[in-house]
């Protein structure tokens, strides 16, 4: 997807601390996270794009993303915001603010 | 009775110990080609969807009966992965296009996996294993192989076992003989916590073997086509064991007496303590060996001190005032924790790895050290320290453990001065062991076996090389407890030779009166201690 395919109604970005990087249980809690939010949302590794649907992990895998990455948010719909303010937290806390199960 | 064929022994080598008597089952390996005539795409693009659906729930399934977090997470990351149509949908375009639907569903995964393959960090290559076990699960499926359970009580015979097959499988009275297979696989963990025996590294002649077959992982060989003489032996082999089992259950509750009379203490070896749950503390003298690395594995736990006493204290309260001993984080080598071990090593082995890896993570360990003299104030424990060469590696520790309970005691704190030992493995520190300032030892057999010998362990070539019950094994360990014995330093064993019924009457000839072994391993143990005789044995085994 190139930049001008949307108009993200929100971004943000962080860099990613989680030792592992986007390792298999960060993905999950991530897509998780971003599946409870109607908006699209996106995921790349730099803020021209490209950028991945944050809804899957198989793409959010294929990222490989490490330790030290800036993640770039972008989100389209009535609850973009806040979708990416949530994933934001998500990262920045480590993958530990909603331990899955 | 199949008389009319020969008895055929195939060597391998054991990854859990333990007999069993079965048919031979050739566990559905993946057909590469099932190249169906094409038929109507809807059904096909249908008999897909089904399949991944059909895989999920039973993984789902599996999930749910999971019993430790390892192989849930591992179960989790594969339904997740086959949930998302991102997986599929190359497959679902390649229907469209008519592909059957097997080809479809193996070119789009060979794609993923191929990507997995080709990562330059080793923990996203990984999961390429994963991958494979899904792509598999989906095939057998769509082939309607799958659906054939594997009978319990058989002997599975493959080149792998992937660890979600193993875990959908009832084990009872079964084995497992693979042509691959590693004995540090995730799978041959499950089996030995499970009490199901199981030999790696057979001939590839294995996978044509059929009919009856005795497994003897114990003395690591397969008999097929066994002879009348074999199987009354072997029968009565296993009666023995039953009978060494039945009396454990007796054995259990009781401390574990030689036929002498002498008292053996019989700990446990604990990976993260999820296992104590199913356990009766009163059934052990106390746990031998907390692993941290597996309680630790995630990076962000090493600096998470709150974290960390709340998994120690679960473990000293469940010990009810037993002995604990925990090991220090025993990371790298074929224990990595992503971010924290050397990625690339030549020789793992023999690089940075236990202590050697903590004196350069100060910080890390300063926080186990003071999560761990916080836990010792609620409960008795020690702290052992893994790969140690030379004694001042351990007096740095211990400096270490002195300025941490200093600081804990500055800030009110609640904290004790646990006592501090060493794991005797690498064989410099065993040749020299009167030489460090340890409160106790505690021999790691499976290390010290592969350093003595200079074999890897993950050599299925130097298998025999490496038999635990060689004259240099005994003679170096004998000198260390003689050693301990004499200056009236606790000295114990925690390595896999601990809980090997055959090993265990050498280990008591050395010495030794204290043996940590897996849970799984307390009855064959107590047993084998019950029937140990000390002069007798003393002179069998002396080397």
């Amino acid at each position: 997807m190139s930049q001008d395919e949307f108009a993200p109604r929100a971004t943000g970005s962080t860099v990613l601390t989680h030792e592992g990087g986007f390792h298999a249980r960060p993905s999950i809690m991530f897509t998780q996270l971003a599946k409870r939010f109607s908006a699209k949302v996106w995921i790349g590794l730099s803020d021209q794009g490209p950028w991945t649907d944050a809804k899957s992990i198989v793409r959010v895998m294929a990222l490989k993303a490490s330790r030290q990455t800036t993640v770039f948010f972008a989100a389209e719909g009535t609850d973009a915001a806040d979708a990416v303010s949530a994933l934001v937290r998500l990262v920045q806390s480590d993958f530990t603010n909603s331990r899955d199960q | 009775m199949s008389s009319a064929k020969a008895t055929v022994y195939l060597r391998g080598i054991c990854a859990s110990p333990g007999l069993a008597r079965g048919v031979l089952v050739r566990l559905q390996e993946r057909v590469r080609t099932g190249i169906r005539a094409p038929s109507s795409g809807p059904s096909d693009s249908a008999s897909l969807r089904q399949a991944i659906d059909s895989a999920c729930a039973e993984l789902t399934a599996l999930k749910q009966r999971a019993r430790d977090s390892d192989a849930e997470a591992m179960l989790a990351f594969q339904i997740a992965m086959l949930q998302d149509p991102v997986l599929s949908e190359p497959a679902f375009t390649a229907i469209a296009a008519q592909v059957p639907p097997e080809q479809a569903w193996q070119d789009a995964m060979e794609s993923q996996i191929r990507q997995y393959d080709s990562a330059d960090d080793a923990y996203f290559r990984a999961r390429a294993s994963d991958l494979c076990d899904m792509r598999d699960r989906v095939s057998g499926i769509l082939s309607g192989a799958a659906i054939i359970p594997v009978p319990p009580g058989s002997i599975v015979i493959a080149t792998d076992l992937p660890p979600s097959r193993f875990l959908e499988m009832s084990w009872d009275g079964g084995g497992i003989a693979l042509t691959e297979g590693s004995a540090n696989s995730h799978v041959a963990m499950l089996a030995r916590a499970r009490g199901v025996p199981m030999l790696i590294g057979l001939d590839h002649g294995l996978l044509q073997a059929h009919g009856e077959a005795l497994l003897d992982a114990d003395n690591g060989v397969l008999i097929t086509s066994p002879d009348a003489k074999t199987l009354t032996d072997f029968a009565a082999r296993q009666q023995a064991l039953r009978i060494g089992r039945g009396g454990t259950e007796g054995h259990l509750a009781l401390p574990a007496v030689t036929a002498g009379g002498e008292h053996v203490q019989v700990m446990i070896n604990v990976a993260d303590g999820a296992e104590l749950g199913s356990l009766n503390p009163a059934w052990c003298d106390g746990i031998g060996l907390v692993r941290t690395e597996l309680l630790l594995r995630s990076k962000h736990y090493l600096m998470d001190e709150a974290k960390q006493y709340d998994e120690y204290c679960r473990i000293v309260r469940w010990a009810e005032g037993r002995p604990v001993t925990v090991r220090l984080l025993d990371a790298g080598a074929d224990k990595p924790i992503a971010g924290y071990t050397v990625d690339v090593e030549s020789n793992p082995f023999l690089g940075l790895r236990g202590v050697r890896l903590s004196l350069l993570h100060r910080q890390v360990l300063s926080t186990q050290l003071r999560a761990l003299a916080r836990a010792a104030a609620v409960r008795p424990l020690q702290i052992m320290v893994p790969m140690v060469t030379w004694p001042d590696e351990l007096d740095q520790v211990r400096q270490m453990l002195d300025d941490a309970v200093e600081s804990l005691t500055k800030e009110g704190l609640d904290c004790v001065r646990p006592a501090l030992g060493m794991m005797v493995e690498v064989p410099a520190a065993a040749l020299t062991c009167d030489l460090f300032r340890a409160d106790f030892f505690s021999i790691g057999s499976n290390d010290l076996i592969q350093y003595v010998t200079a074999c890897s362990r993950d050599s299925r070539a130097l298998a025999a090389l490496q038999d635990p019950l060689q004259p240099a094994m005994l003679r170096i360990m004998r000198e260390v407890v003689k050693h301990a014995n004499t200056r009236g330093i606790p000295v114990s064993l925690c390595g896999d030779m601990a809980g090997d019924p055959r090993c265990v009457p050498a280990l008591l000839a050395i010495g030794l009166r204290c043996l940590s072994v897996a849970p799984a391993a307390l009855a064959s143990v107590k047993a084998a201690i019950a029937r140990y005789r000390s002069e007798a044995s003393a002179q069998e085994h002396s080397a």
